[in-house]
């Protein structure tokens, strides 16, 4: 579960040694776009080094590798033997890089008794939305994740403040992760000044149904954690229903501040509370 | 012998005991100047020192209201190597990097004893690698007015300088050219200097309202300039961005809030640095959001509390020295912008110095170590690189005072299990807030007891030690020199610590 | 042969490695008066595990921890062996 992830680049000495003090629920350390073609090698190693023997390591460990099928995907997927990675993010997933990498792990894993690698489906082309329905189910994932730079770069257009122009894929990566559990993770917001800005695209990215964003410095994560978390009011009203529905659990629906509560109700009041303790809001 | 913080002092001195100790003791005043003749108005400098018939070995005073701007310091030092007076005694409230003059004076022996409260810069490598003949004194900022007073530090002449004089001698910080505000370092040199010279570069008729007060004053010395303004601004004005101090800050705000500290009518003193500064955006967003307003803030004054000021945050600003020149307009127009001099902000013997008023002060800190003893005087190596200025002064004087620092600087730890130098001794320190972690000084039980339960990261100083050392390897006990090149005050005149001669080159 | 790794910024180190006719270590760092035996050692011990020898590593320091310095070298080797 998440509502705020992090990328540091794979390069930097100084992000990586502070990188479990961020209160982002989860580090996506970069070995792909955020490092050039040259110190491929030194990233991985440095990220390598970082992650068997610094004493201190973030709650949660993503890993974007490089791009599947290209020159460094397998000297990256290396990193997964060192036991701490629990998430691969996955560069411009389609349903032929979903196969490809699902059969490559099942041998990687067998071969090297690891245990299934969890992925994460980065959404950045067009046929990557397109494709979602038919590599979604897929019992890897665990979250679709949106690339907005790449794929409006794909479409050849714009980016703009309002996001018309992702609404498409914002819906569809929502509804498919909706659809097979999956996290729906948002964009990252570029403008890394503007607290306005991230506040009001966040909020939208919720209001329609995501439910984490990336952010790309650690001074975004405060806003993202406070809009992808339930509010006090939320999980006021969801520990009221609990207490209501636990004390006559055979009555279907029941009435709550004027208004008809039912089982997607009470549903919706579980995962309030279920979010809450999993962020210690509780 | 070993004083009241276990430090070696030497037997002819007179140890610490403990920061309340001073309360057993009698405030001891010499008499303040009795000026008879008239105010005398000079134009050069030799004039000066021909008149004032200035010989080797005499003590001059400064202040530092102009920081790094000030061309006082250097003018007159300048003067004292062209005579090549020898075994001259320096007192600035603080030395800083642009006095440059000051390198040669000590290498060549024309200066060989310093009393200050805060010096960085090449003098203080310089004396950090033991060039300095004679001692260098570290006093606090109301430690050196009690020096003056006392008659502990006496002042042979005060140069003070003065951003606009009166005809008959009375002087004021906050107008003129080099207008840089309050002058609260000056107060205890001007009343009770041998000589008192203030050097400016504006003069008027009739000053109405003043804070030096003319009948101390035996010679104005007028220049072309007596500094560049610019140079006041402390260079750290903007808050930080950078995210750990940021979740320092924050952390900071939401403890003080928790703490129940930021309610009406409270009051507060805050570092200049960035993360200080964090500290009061944060704070100032807690009072708009519960409708709260302070008595005071104090201290050296920045932009932002005069904001603070001026939105009706706070009642009164008490200001001992302006960090930027909003500070100064500030204190030149508004009358709740009121001006403290070192003695009202942070004497012990004052009767009811600022310092003692305040409910809490947030620090920073070069080390700290298990007793919550706090350095701010050198680095971990023994380079000279600040000094405590009024650190000790208000961490003795808050209810709380609260440190602020990430555990590790370039792979130093920030704790260690002895500071290398003690500017300000732990009993005075409560509370310590780093990014991965919160210590709180075992001696306040209370603090303790009110944080039990809260979801903030508390722990003990030790396992934050170790915690660090995880992460940075365990870094080798560092030995000093033997010679020791001078000595930490504390703020009632007794010896805190010495201050010995760095081993290590850079 | 030569490889180069890292950089000057800070808690970061730049590693130079060449051969030479015996191994030989220079360390130029920030906070050698506290860590100079432990960088010395991650260099050495690095070195050893890669049964590199007759070289010369110069490093110069920024307050980089241990898995710094160690990734920084790994990768100078690496690149001195593309150095032909």
């Amino acid at each position: 579960m998440f509502r705020s992830l992090l990328f540091i680049p794979g390069n930097n000495p100084s992000m990586l040694q502070n990188a479990d003090v961020f209160s982002a629920d989860a580090i996506i350390f970069d070995l792909e776009d955020a490092i050039s073609i040259n110190e491929k090698t030194n990233a991985r190693n440095l990220v390598k080094n970082y992650l068997t023997t610094s004493s201190v390591l973030p709650k949660q460990v993503v890993l974007r590798v490089n791009a599947y099928g290209g020159n460094w995907f397998e000297k990256d997927i290396e990193l997964l033997k060192t036991g701490k990675v629990d998430y691969l993010l996955i560069p411009k997933m389609d349903k032929l890089t979903m196969e490809g990498i699902d059969r490559f792990l099942n041998h990687y894993e067998t071969t090297n008794h690891l245990p299934e690698t969890k992925l994460i489906a980065l959404i950045e082309t067009s046929r990557g939305v397109l494709e979602l329905p038919d590599f979604a189910q897929n019992k890897r994932l665990v979250a679709l994740f949106l690339g907005a730079e790449d794929l409006t770069s794909d479409l050849e257009i714009k980016r703009s403040e309002s996001g018309d122009e992702i609404f498409y894929a914002r819906s569809k990566i929502i509804y498919t992760s909706a659809a097979n559990h999956l996290v729906a993770i948002d964009t990252p917001y570029t403008n890394i000044n503007s607290s306005e800005g991230l506040l009001k695209d966040c909020t939208y990215a919720m209001s329609i149904g995501m439910k984490a964003k990336a952010c790309i410095h650690p001074n975004q994560l405060e806003i993202v954690n406070k809009v992808f978390s339930p509010s006090e009011d939320e999980i006021k009203w969801a520990l009221a229903i609990i207490e209501i529905h636990e004390t006559k659990p055979n009555v279907g629906a029941f009435q709550f501040q004027g208004k008809m509560i039912d089982k997607p109700i009470i549903d919706r009041a579980k995962k309030i509370v279920e979010k809450a303790k999993k962020f210690k809001l509780l | 012998m070993i004083n009241g913080v276990g430090r070696f002092i030497p037997d002819n001195l007179d140890p610490f005991v403990s920061s309340d100790n001073f309360l057993t003791k009698e405030r001891k005043l010499i008499s303040k100047k009795n000026k008879q003749s008239k105010t005398v108005f000079l134009n050069n400098l030799t004039e000066v020192f021909d008149i004032l018939n200035i010989t080797s070995g005499m003590t001059f005073s400064f202040h530092h209201h102009l920081r790094n701007g000030d061309q006082v310091i250097q003018m007159v030092t300048n003067e004292i190597g062209r005579r090549n007076l020898q075994n001259i005694h320096l007192a600035p409230s603080s030395i800083f990097p642009n006095y440059t003059n000051l390198v040669d004076l000590i290498r060549n022996g024309n200066v060989t004893d310093i009393h200050t409260n805060y010096l960085n810069g090449p003098a203080a490598k310089l004396i950090s690698e033991g060039y300095l003949r004679g001692k260098l004194v570290m006093n606090t900022h109301g430690g050196r007015a009690r020096a003056i007073e006392s008659g502990d530090l006496l002042i042979d002449v005060a140069f003070i300088a003065c951003p606009v004089v009166d005809k008959n001698g009375n002087g004021h910080g906050s107008f003129g050219k080099s207008a840089c505000g309050t002058l609260g370092y000056a107060v205890s040199d001007l009343e009770y200097a041998k000589k008192v010279v203030l050097v400016t570069d504006t003069v008027v008729e009739e000053l109405k309202d003043y804070q030096l007060d003319g009948q101390y004053v035996d010679y104005v010395l007028v220049i072309d300039s007596i500094g560049e303004r610019s140079g006041i601004v402390s260079g750290t004005t903007e808050i930080t961005k950078d995210p750990i101090g940021l979740k320092i800050a924050k952390e900071c705000a939401n403890l003080l809030n928790f703490l129940g500290l930021i309610k009406n009518d409270f009051s507060m003193q805050t570092g200049a640095g960035k993360t200080s500064l964090a500290v009061v955006s944060f704070v100032e967003d807690i009072m708009k959001k519960n409708k709260i307003v302070g008595s005071f803030a104090s201290g050296g004054i920045t932009k932002s509390y005069v904001d603070m000021l001026e939105n009706g945050l706070f009642k009164k600003l008490y200001d001992v020295q302006c960090f930027d020149l909003e500070a100064v307009a500030s204190f030149a127009k508004n009358e709740n912008h009121i001006a403290m001099s070192a003695s009202e902000y942070g004497n012990p013997f004052e009767k009811n110095p600022i310092c003692n008023k305040l409910d809490f002060v947030v620090l920073g800190a070069t080390e700290i170590d298990l007793d919550f003893n706090v350095n701010v005087t050198t680095d971990s190596l023994g380079y000279l690189i600040g000094g405590s200025g009024g650190h000790a002064d208000i961490a003795y004087g808050a209810d709380v005072t609260i440190i602020i620092s990430p555990l590790i600087k370039s792979r130093i730890p920030i704790i260690k299990e002895k500071v290398m130098t003690v500017t300000t001794p732990g009993s005075d320190v409560d509370i310590l807030i780093t990014e991965r972690g919160i210590a709180i000084n075992p001696l306040r039980k209370d603090l303790k007891e009110k944080l039990k339960g809260s979801s903030f990261p508390i722990f003990e100083i030790g396992e934050l030690l170790e915690l660090t050392h995880k992460i940075t390897g365990v870094p080798k006990d560092i030995k000093s020199d033997e010679k020791v090149i001078g000595y930490i005050e504390y703020r009632d005149g007794t010896y805190l610590d010495c201050l010995r001669k760095v081993n290590y080159e850079y | 042969m030569k490889g180069i790794a890292g950089s000057k910024e800070s808690n970061d180190c730049l590693i130079t490695i060449e051969t030479s006719e015996k191994t030989k270590i220079e360390i130029q760092s920030i906070v050698g008066a506290f860590f100079y035996e432990q960088i010395l050692k991650t260099i050495e011990d690095t070195l050893t595990e890669n049964r590199i020898k007759n070289v010369l590593v110069k490093i110069e320091d920024r307050g980089a921890l241990d898995y710094t310095i160690k990734s920084r070298l790994l990768t100078a080797i690496e690149r001195m062996k593309e150095d032909v």
